[in-house]
């Protein structure tokens, strides 16, 4: 049951993923990047992850992904359409691509044994079935503490620079 | 029996179809999409460890990918809006004003 729904799963992703970048209209790119994000939020609760799948489908679908659609329909769509999509250095891009996917499976498929012979880690077994949210959330407000109110920082500078580029007149 | 080599695999794919996109691409929003594919694509990994240990750091980083990727979304397209504004175009290629 598990295999059946990660091969469903990683081939949506696949699939959506190509799309994504092989669409024309960027439109409809968005449309196939959310059908992407959805499948990764499936692959995450495969994995007992249910907090970060509820988060990827909030913030990325929620948000993320309407502020993109907001500003394809702001910077016009139509002039897009007639001129090629991709740029000089295509076939370059694409083998040099090839070879690091190669690469990547070939050193993954190698090493495969050192980390799936890895030990998991002891005790929290029947709290990753039941307590996955409770966990994240004292794992961010103790270990975590000083990277998170870090991000909380990084966000705010995120929105002051959004709003200064964005303006006409500062 | 679904091993995280599985995933990594998978996590790998969806990272070289982001490279792709990034380098190749003249739309400067579909280049950002591509990024955001990439940064998934790290979280799976992320994902697929905290599951294989039973620890939740990874799922904690995850989180973290997942708010850079929004500071990152926002800056970038506010960066959009502007050069558009500037240049009236959103093509990569003819965003050329630091070359000599």
């Amino acid at each position: 049951m598990e295999a059946i729904l990660f091969y469903t799963l990683a081939a949506i992703l696949v699939l959506f993923a190509v799309l994504t970048v092989l669409a024309r209209n960027p439109v409809r790119s968005a449309v196939y990047l959310i059908s992407a994000l959805i499948a990764v939020a499936g692959l995450f609760l495969l994995q007992k992850a249910e907090f970060v799948a509820a988060v990827q489908i909030l913030v990325y679908v929620g948000g993320i992904m309407v502020l993109f659609l907001f500003v394809i329909m702001l910077v016009s769509v139509r002039e897009v359409i007639g001129q090629p999509k991709t740029n000089r250095q295509t076939k370059t891009a694409v083998v040099l691509a090839a070879v690091l996917c190669v690469e990547l499976v070939f050193f993954l498929s190698t090493g495969a044994s050192l980390f799936e012979d890895a030990e998991p880690g002891p005790a929290v077994i029947e709290q990753v079935q039941t307590l996955n949210t409770e966990s994240v959330g004292t794992l961010l407000y103790t270990t975590y503490l000083l990277p998170f109110e870090i991000a909380s920082v990084l966000l705010l500078v995120a929105i002051v620079g959004a709003v200064v580029l964005a303006k006409k007149t500062i | 029996m679904i091993t995280p080599t599985h995933y990594l695999v998978l996590s790998a794919l969806v990272f070289t179809i982001g490279v792709v996109g990034v380098l190749t691409r003249r739309n400067v929003i579909i280049i950002f999409m591509s990024i955001e594919l990439m940064l998934n694509s790290v979280n799976l990994n992320l994902i697929a460890f905290s599951d294989q240990l039973n620890k939740f750091g990874g799922q904690v980083f995850a989180i973290f990918v997942i708010t850079v990727a929004a500071a990152e979304a926002a800056v970038g397209l506010g960066i959009v809006i502007a050069l558009f504004r500037n240049k009236e175009t959103v093509n990569a290629d003819e965003m050329d004003l630091l070359k000599w």
